[in-house]
């Protein structure tokens, strides 16, 4: 017995089935209402960190549908749903994969074609230096939101090994929530990213 | 035990998202000149309102965590906004050295 857990229910001997809850909060619905607060005060600064910077179709695609799978993995850990939890939870670490790998035959055609800045940069068209500065812009933009997949894929892959043992079960599911929430906001940020970067910079 | 969302409801969202995605799409292939910016930058903001809506459950969810949602976007609108105020007046007063 954890001194750290009380039960969620009024008094008595935790129930295996019933929720934990930790000693600052009052009740489950208090510990709920604290860590989707805490998740989206943490988007709201990463809204900050994006978005100073800002000054690519198929993985949007990608993106979105993980998206799909996301929400419905967050529904299946709130209906107890163990094993389609996990696969869900693969599901969209492997759309992250897909995403992560096109982004990266992208780059390496771009520095196969010398549109990486630097002293290999070459630029045929006209103003070199505003494409230079763009593609420093791309770069810096799409290489932070790789980033950021990065870490959502290995979120995803620690939170399916978690929930294969059943640690999402009988209503803590908190923390697929608070995962699911990041997930969606990388989602998001590229949702900007794809028009911006994609369809006004290759005009 | 919090609401559990329909899955049809999921499935609309994602179907309207690849819609707008389309749309997106579509637009870039017409010159609008400087409203392609515009109306590129609009169907993502529709596309990030549907998202936080449906999948991030905005919609149903607490007072507090909406205000917690605006907060980003005011403070990157702060950002902007005094950027901009800076770049665009440059050079509106006369400086006498």
């Amino acid at each position: 017995m954890s001194t750290l857990t009380l039960p969620a229910s009024e008094g008595g001997a935790r129930s295996p089935s019933a929720p934990f809850l930790a000693q600052q909060f009052d009740d489950i619905e208090q510990q709920r209402d604290a860590a989707k607060l805490g998740m989206w005060i943490f988007l709201a600064t990463e809204v900050l960190f994006f978005g100073g910077l800002f000054l690519g179709g198929t993985n949007t695609a990608v993106l979105l549908i993980s998206s799909l799978l996301m929400a419905f993995a967050v529904r299946a850990a709130k209906l107890d749903q163990r094993r389609i939890l996990t696969w869900l939870l693969i599901g969209t670490a492997l759309l992250g994969c897909v995403f992560m790998s096109i982004k990266g035959v992208e780059y390496h055609k771009d520095y196969v074609d010398h549109l990486v800045p630097g002293r290999h940069f070459e630029w045929r068209g006209a103003d070199p230096q505003n494409a230079q500065l763009f593609f420093w812009i791309y770069f810096a933009m799409t290489g932070l939101h790789a980033i950021h997949v990065t870490v959502g894929i290995g979120i995803m892959l620690v939170l399916a090994l978690l929930a294969s043992l059943g640690k999402f079960s009988h209503g803590n599911h908190n923390t697929v929530e608070i995962a699911g929430l990041y997930w969606h906001f990388v989602d998001i940020v590229w949702v900007f990213l794809f028009p911006l970067l994609y369809l006004v910079g290759h005009r | 035990m919090e609401e559990v969302v329909q899955p049809k409801v999921y499935l609309r969202t994602c179907i309207v998202l690849l819609a707008l995605l389309a749309l997106t799409w579509a637009i870039a292939y017409v010159d609008l000149g400087p409203f392609n910016l515009i109306v590129a930058l609009a169907v993502a903001i529709a596309k990030a309102i549907v998202i936080a809506l449906f999948f991030m459950h905005i919609k149903g969810s607490s007072r507090l965590l909406h205000f917690a949602a605006v907060a980003g976007i005011i403070w990157l609108l702060f950002l902007i906004s005094l950027t901009l105020g800076d770049y665009i007046t440059r050079g509106w007063v006369p400086l006498n050295h």
